[in-house]
Formats: structure tokens, C-alpha cells, sequence
């Protein structure tokens, strides 16, 4: 009896130990979420979207500040790597370049994965697929804007172990392809996106549209400005647009910036919360409660791990944070760029016209009368940043002329005629090749936030890099009507941009040109990425950025004029008199200074317009004919 | 002694014997040469006209030199022994470069055994004829001539010329190679086979008594400019 309990024991156990031999060792990973869990959670599928959203590529951003120092707009203070920035005397063919497909394998799988998903209820899989859609889109976009038609792979590929890969190799798209596939994916998915301003790190309905916009306004120049540049193109048009197309494009854009403007996606409005105009502008960037102007960001916030050193690497060194800052110098060719309150243009006036030196009571006069998107983009000496005065001044001019300065921060000196040691510098510079010094004159304030902490390595900053702003729709709507023959509704849509940044006089429609367009986006876009595109698309990059040495009357001539080159960033340098007993003692004035580091000059070849496809990428895929004019 | 014997012997026989497996040659054979056009050199931009050699049988696509011809139109790449293809892309170059049927840039091809002199004969679209340059009242004054060479649908227009001076023998546009210029459109050209252009010297610092002079030419739609040769101005 004994023997047999055991036996039935024994036999239970072996019973239940048993498995179909199929499934022996077939057993559910505990680390790895597998498909069907991982598609079958909103959570997890928004997870996975947010490690799209971290791997887009900006052209500038926050994250890295040299992205944004080229092109003569600043001077980058940094010894070092940054500053072969104002050395080099061309651009590489293969700048800018960008081929990350990777991602868009990992987007197509995403996609296709997300459609086999069952247990997501409609609604979310709907938003879910036109963000990875919207993500697509945004990644050949900035493709196209760089390296012209790529190969449009839109469903994951996969390898046959057969040996022969040749039908894994695809052909470039053309480029109006390319900016075809952006329009009407953004058309296809804006109705699935919710139309809510306050969603701005994610896609919403208002970004698709100004996405949309965006593309076709680059693609309507590309086709009508093609012309200027006829070796910029190829036989298949993997680079170049008919000229014929630019009309339907130009029209795309109006219709969808229109759209936006009338609230069809949210109501979207400019930035109007502070009477000081300049402060409003700056606080624009940074202003993250329920800002109606941004529509696309991509987001920062502190203490999640996700926050970034833009502050404390442009901050004013004085005083700041951390013993370091003022990478980003403004050049005076941006600065004097700024219209007039009466919306001429003209240099700051530094000379009079028997060219002797202007005489100013503070050092803030000289720039009155101006844009006030001048004081919110650029940090003007005698300005405050968190309660605290730059201290940017070069030196003392003396009577005949001869300057006492310093070559350290806040360096001290006895001037003629004193006894006691004064400081002959100012503490934020401007020196030669002293990093971090305002060696322009100037330092930034787009995008500084004013929180305590911002500046320090250890906290950093949650301020956004705003992707797509109302400002920009605006802008973009005017070129389009412009283009299209209405100057009229172009000059209503300038009107508002204008009259945010205290230009009063209204512009009607004979004042618009393309060179007011072209003036009217640097001076509200400056820094945001936009300077090398927006020149490429009017082909006008290698006019402006003509590798011809600069000199002060070249500098100081055309401001304003599209053609107007800029190929070394200048420096206006304040100081301070000393002469007693003149009426002029104690008084400011200006300098236009080239620093002796700015050796290179700024040279856009054709080659230049679209980048280098590198010789790896060819060798694996023969078929992508490499770009024009390079070699 | 024994130490010398067991270690070191073998370890520098085993040093010098791997030296000669591991290591190869360097390229030891010279292919140089110039632009020509009927026996006269064109002289183009410093390190902006490039030409390429291609190799056959490395399983890729992509030149195994890129590389640009000097201010004076010459070139010189140091090879391997072996055959070689030379070409210049498409739109480099102030000149015509043989095509195929199919547009594509014509190669030549070159044996490589040895050294190898290699003038590359090419059709400029203009020469700069009868550069004459001096130097008085601080100014520099250029005379010189234009010939239109290719005529027809490949011709170009004249956009620009250019005088430039500098203080090396390096001269042309950049930021580097010019320390003044000065600028002609086409519309202030009257007589094209006969061009007078100034240039103001700037201070010169430190200090030479010669500076260098170069005229350049800008056609409508290429980007490459022409040049003449350079003249060395005693001051």
C-alpha cells in the first residue's frame, strides 16, 4: 500500500512535469517585451514614439551651439575645434550631410508593426500611425533639404540570405518626389492629429500644417529659383524642380499656412504678453506656459534627465553660473541688419559724415531706434540678463585717439593724468581670442533662460528648441502669396510679424520684394536653423557667401540687399573717453573692429547645395547617382 | 650572453623578418603634368579644379585619388604601378572636358610604370592673352586681352573679370590668396581683346617691396574662373 502511494505520487509529478516536446523550451523572455505585448500597450507604443521623437535631426538646436555659429551671423569665442568656424575658407562638400536610415527602417518597422496591432482601440492606433508617419516625414524632409532626392523606403525590407542584394537597392527619389511624399503625408495623417495648441512636443494637427507649408514653400522656390543655378541640377531630378511646378507649390503652401491662421487646426497667435517688445521676443523662447506661438518643439525638463547647457554655454561670463559662457558673438554683420523704426536700412552710426567718431551719453544709445527683435536676439552691451549688467567694453580712447585696454578680463591700469589703477576692460571683454569674452561685442540672448540654475553645469536648462512657430507660418504665407502675385495679402501676413517687433509703419503692397522676405526671415528666424536652407532654396547662397574677403566699406555698403555678402563676421567695439576738460569725457563710442582671428572667409560652392553622398553609400548601393559639382 | 642568445636574437630576427612580410612600398611612381591648350598652360583656381583617377577591380565605386590641380594649371600624384583611369567631373573646370555620348566625363587612360609625364590637353572656353601689369602711384594697372575660344552652344558669356594682387605667389579669390581686388561686369567691358583694370594697394604689413598679380575671368554658368599667369611686381 505504502509502495503504491508512492508510486501514484511519483507517476503525478512525472504527469505534470510533462510537456508537448514543441514547447519544451519554448519560454517567454522576462527581459524583452516581444511584439505583440509591446504593440498592445499605449504606453508602450507611446515609449517607443518618444525614442523617435529624441532621434530627429535639427540643423541648429539647443543641444549644440556651434550648429548655430556659422555662417558670419556670430563670431564663435571658443579656442579650439569651433573656431576653424571663422578659419576655413570653404565649406566641405560633404557639410550638413545627414543619412540616418536606420531610423527610417525602424519607423517603417513601427509602422508596420503598429498596423498588425489588435488590441489598440481605434482612436490611439490612429494617432499613434500618423505620429510615426508624421516622423517619417519630418526625418526625409530634412533629407531633402540636404542631400536633394534619397531613396523613399516606406515598408521594411528584409534580407533573403540569398547573396544577392540587389533588390534591396533603390534608385533616388526624385526631389519634388521627395517634398510630393511631405505634402501629402502630411495631408493624409492631419485629421488623425488632435487639433490642440497645447500639444506641442508631440505631432498635432497645426505642426503637420506647418510642416506642410514649410515643404511646399521650399520646394515652389526651388522650382522657380532653379533657374538662377542651372549646374545645380540633375538629368533624373534627383536635384532641381521644373519651373512649371513652382506655382502649384507656392499655392500648396498659402493653403495650408491659411489654414493654420484661421485656427483650423487650434488657435495659434504671436506672442504678445510683455509691453516691452524686446523682452517679449526673448521671452517667447523661453516661455513655456501655454505659449500660443510655438506649435512644434522639441522639449526639455529639469530633473528628468532630458535638459540641456544652452544657457550655461552662451550665459555672460560676468557673474555667471559657471566660469564659462559667451560661446555665441552676434557679428555686427547681423546686428546692423536690424531695420530702422522708419523701416530703412542703415549702419549704427559710428562716424559722422566727415568721419569722425559719434559721441554717445550711454552705451545703449547708439542702437536705439531699431527692430526690437534686435535687443531679443542679441545681448547689446550695457543690457541686463538676470538683474545683472554685461560688462562688455574694450578700453579707454584718450584724446589723441590711442586706447588704454587690458588683455585679461577686468584688467586694471592707471590712465594719464591719474594716479590710481582703474579697470580698462570689461569683465565680459571684448578681448582678442580671450574664449568666452563677447569678442563680438555682443552676446546672445535668443533662447537664455533667466530661471537660477539655468547656467549651472548641474541643474541646466528645460527652455525649448520651438521647430515650427507661428511667426514662421506667417512668414511663410507672405513668400507664398508674394510669389504668387499677391502683394497685397503678403504685405497683411509681414504686417503682423512687423508690428509684434515695434515696426509701426504698416508695409503695403509695393514695398514687397523678395529681398524684404529674405530680410524680414533672418531677422525674426536668426539662430533657429533656418539661415543655410532658406539661402540654398532662393539659390542665392554662393552670392552672399562669396569667399571675397570683407572690408568696413563693404560691410558698412548695401544693408538689406539680398545680394549683400557675408563672408566674415565684423565686432563693434565700445569705449569709453578719457579726455578731462573735453565735453566728450567720460562719454561712449564705437569701433568696427575685424578680429585678426577671422582668417577664412565664408565660400558656398555649387557643390555645396546638396551634400556629399559619401563613397561608402555608393559602393553598397550603386544605383544613387552622386550629387552635381563635387568631386 | 645566454640571455642575448635565448631573447633578443630571435626577437629582432623575428622584428626584421616581419617588417619586410607586413609593410609594403609606398607608391613610388610619379604621373605629373599640366593643362594645356595648344602647347599653353591655363591656369585655374588654387585647390578648386579636381581631377580623379579610378582603378578597376576593388569590388567599389569612388576615385582612389581626388585631387585638385595648383594655381598653374599642373598636377602630380605619386601612384602604384598599374592602369589607372583620369578624369574631370562634370561642371569643374573653366574648360571642356571630352564627354561621352551619354554626357558623362570621357577618361584617359594611363599605364602606370614608372614615372610618366601627362599634359592633359583641354578646350578653355576663353584665354587670357597679352597680361602686362605694373605698378605706379600705388595702384596696380593690368591690360589684357580675351579670346573666346569655344563659340556656340557650349560658348559662355563673360560675367566678370577680376584683378587681384597679393602679397605670395598664391592669388586668387579667397580669403587667402587676395589682399585687394578689384571687379569688371560684363557690361563695362567695351573691347573685350583689349581690358585695363586698377587695383589700390592696401598697406602692406610687414612691409615688401613686390607684390603679385593676377587677372581672372568669370563666365555665365561656370563656376571655375580663369586665370592668367602670375606677375611678380617689384614696387
Amino acid at each position: 500500500m505504502k509502495k503504491l502511494v508512492s508510486i501514484i505520487l511519483l507517476a503525478t509529478i512525472a504527469a505534470g512535469g510533462c510537456k508537448k516536446e514543441s514547447e519544451f523550451l519554448n519560454v517567454d523572455p522576462t527581459a524583452i517585451l516581444n511584439n505583440e505585448q509591446a504593440f498592445n500597450d499605449p504606453a508602450l507604443v507611446l515609449s517607443m514614439l518618444a525614442n523617435f521623437y529624441n532621434r530627429q535631426t535639427d540643423f541648429s538646436t539647443v543641444k549644440n551651439w556651434e550648429s548655430m555659429a556659422d555662417f558670419s551671423e556670430s563670431f564663435p569665442s571658443q579656442n579650439g575645434g569651433p573656431k576653424t568656424i571663422v578659419e576655413r575658407n570653404q565649406w566641405d562638400f560633404g557639410f550638413w550631410s545627414t543619412w540616418d536610415y536606420t531610423l527610417i527602417r525602424e519607423l517603417n518597422l513601427f509602422l508596420h508593426r503598429l498596423n498588425n496591432a489588435t488590441k489598440l482601440k481605434d482612436d490611439e492606433k490612429k494617432r499613434f500611425a500618423a505620429e510615426g508617419r508624421f516622423l517619417r516625414a519630418y526625418y526625409y524632409f530634412e533629407m531633402v533639404k540636404r542631400m536633394g532626392g534619397v531613396p523613399l523606403i516606406l515598408e521594411p525590407m528584409t534580407w533573403d540570405y540569398k547573396g544577392d542584394p540587389t533588390y534591396l537597392q533603390h534608385a533616388r527619389a526624385t526631389e519634388a518626389g521627395m517634398y510630393d511624399f511631405v505634402i501629402a503625408e502630411m495631408q493624409a495623417i492631419r485629421s488623425d492629429l488632435p487639433a490642440d495648441i497645447n500639444i506641442k512636443s508631440r505631432a498635432s494637427r497645426g505642426a503637420a500644417l506647418a510642416m506642410e507649408c514649410r515643404a511646399a514653400l521650399y520646394a515652389g522656390s526651388i522650382a522657380k529659383y532653379g533657374a538662377v543655378t542651372p549646374t545645380v541640377s540633375l538629368p533624373n531630378g534627383e536635384v532641381g524642380i521644373a519651373a512649371a511646378k513652382a506655382v502649384d507649390y507656392y499655392t500648396k503652401a498659402l493653403t495650408a499656412a491659411q489654414l493654420l491662421i484661421s485656427g483650423n487646426a487650434g488657435t495659434y497667435a504671436l506672442y504678445r504678453r510683455n509691453a516691452d517688445l524686446s523682452e517679449n521676443f526673448a521671452a517667447l523662447f523661453y516661455d513655456k506656459i501655454g505659449n500660443p506661438e510655438s506649435i512644434f518643439i522639441e522639449d526639455f525638463k529639469l530633473k528628468s534627465g532630458k535638459v540641456h547647457g544652452f544657457t550655461q554655454v552662451n550665459q555672460p561670463r560676468f557673474g555667471a553660473e559657471e566660469e564659462e559662457g559667451g560661446r555665441i558673438n552676434p557679428s555686427l554683420n547681423l546686428v546692423q541688419a536690424f531695420e530702422k523704426l522708419d523701416n530703412t536700412f542703415g549702419p549704427l552710426p559710428v562716424k559722422d559724415g566727415a568721419g569722425n567718431p559719434i559721441y554717445y551719453d550711454n552705451q545703449t544709445q547708439i542702437f536705439a531706434g531699431r527692430d526690437a527683435r534686435l535687443a531679443g536676439t542679441v545681448m547689446l552691451p550695457g543690457t541686463l540678463f538676470k538683474r545683472r549688467m554685461v560688462d562688455i567694453w574694450a578700453g579707454y580712447v584718450l584724446a589723441d585717439g590711442s586706447v588704454v585696454t587690458g588683455d585679461d578680463r577686468g584688467s586694471q591700469k592707471t590712465l594719464p593724468g591719474t594716479t590710481q589703477p582703474v579697470q580698462v576692460v570689461g569683465y565680459d571683454g571684448p578681448i582678442h581670442g580671450k574664449e568666452h569674452t563677447a569678442q563680438s561685442g555682443f552676446y546672445l540672448r535668443k533662447y537664455l533662460d533667466p530661471t537660477a540654475g539655468s547656467g549651472s553645469r548641474g541643474t541646466g536648462s528645460e527652455v525649448p528648441f520651438i521647430r515650427y512657430r507661428y511667426a514662421e507660418v506667417l512668414l511663410n504665407a507672405a513668400e507664398a502669396a508674394f510669389e504668387l502675385g499677391q502683394t497685397g495679402v503678403a504685405a497683411g501676413y509681414m504686417n503682423q510679424v512687423r508690428e509684434r517687433a515695434g515696426l509701426t509703419i504698416p508695409l503695403v503692397a509695393g514695398d514687397i520684394n523678395l529681398g524684404r522676405i529674405m530680410h524680414e526671415r533672418r531677422a525674426e528666424l536668426s539662430f533657429e536653423g533656418h539661415v543655410v536652407f532658406d539661402q540654398k532654396r532662393w539659390r542665392n547662397a554662393h552670392v552672399i557667401w562669396d569667399g571675397v574677403p570683407m572690408n568696413e566699406a563693404d560691410l558698412l555698403a548695401n544693408i538689406g540687399s539680398p545680394s549683400k555678402h557675408s563672408t566674415q563676421p565684423f565686432s563693434l567695439w565700445s569705449y569709453k573717453v578719457h579726455n578731462p576738460g573735453s565735453p566728450t569725457h567720460g562719454k561712449w563710442t564705437y569701433r568696427i573692429i575685424k578680429s585678426p582671428l577671422v582668417t577664412g572667409t565664408n565660400r558656398f560652392r555649387m557643390g555645396n547645395y546638396y551634400s556629399f553622398i559619401n563613397n561608402d553609400i555608393r559602393s553598397n548601393n550603386p544605383k544613387i547617382v552622386p550629387n552635381p559639382n563635387q568631386d | 650572453m645566454k640571455k642575448f642568445c635565448s631573447y633578443i636574437l630571435p626577437l629582432l630576427a623575428v622584428l626584421a623578418a616581419s617588417c619586410k612580410k607586413d609593410n609594403f612600398d609606398p607608391p613610388a611612381a610619379r604621373l605629373h603634368g599640366r593643362l594645356v591648350y595648344q602647347g599653353e598652360g591655363i591656369q585655374v583656381e588654387y585647390n578648386q579644379v579636381p581631377f580623379q583617377l579610378y582603378q578597376f577591380g576593388f569590388g567599389k565605386v569612388g576615385p582612389v585619388s581626388n585631387t585638385q590641380f595648383t594655381q598653374d594649371g599642373s598636377f602630380s600624384v605619386l601612384l602604384f604601378e598599374g592602369e589607372y583611369k583620369l578624369t574631370v567631373p562634370n561642371g569643374q573646370g573653366p574648360f571642356l572636358w571630352k564627354k561621352q555620348a551619354n554626357g558623362r566625363p570621357d577618361s584617359i587612360t594611363v599605364r602606370m610604370s614608372g614615372d610618366q609625364q601627362l599634359d592633359l590637353e583641354v578646350t578653355p572656353f576663353y584665354m587670357i592673352r597679352n597680361v602686362q601689369a605694373s605698378a605706379a602711384a600705388n595702384k596696380v594697372t593690368a591690360t589684357f586681352g580675351l579670346e573666346k575660344i569655344v563659340n556656340g552652344v557650349d560658348g559662355k558669356n563673360i560675367e566678370r573679370v577680376n584683378l587681384y594682387i597679393n602679397k605670395t605667389a598664391f592669388v586668387s579669390s579667397g580669403g587667402d590668396y587676395s589682399i585687394a581686388s578689384s571687379q569688371k561686369g560684363s557690361g563695362a567691358i567695351t573691347d573685350p581683346a583689349s581690358i585695363s583694370m586698377e587695383v589700390n594697394i592696401p598697406a602692406l604689413v610687414p612691409a615688401q617691396s613686390y607684390i603679385f598679380a593676377r587677372v581672372g575671368l568669370k563666365m555665365q554658368g561656370v563656376e571655375d574662373m580663369i586665370f592668367s599667369p602670375v606677375i611678380k611686381i617689384t614696387l
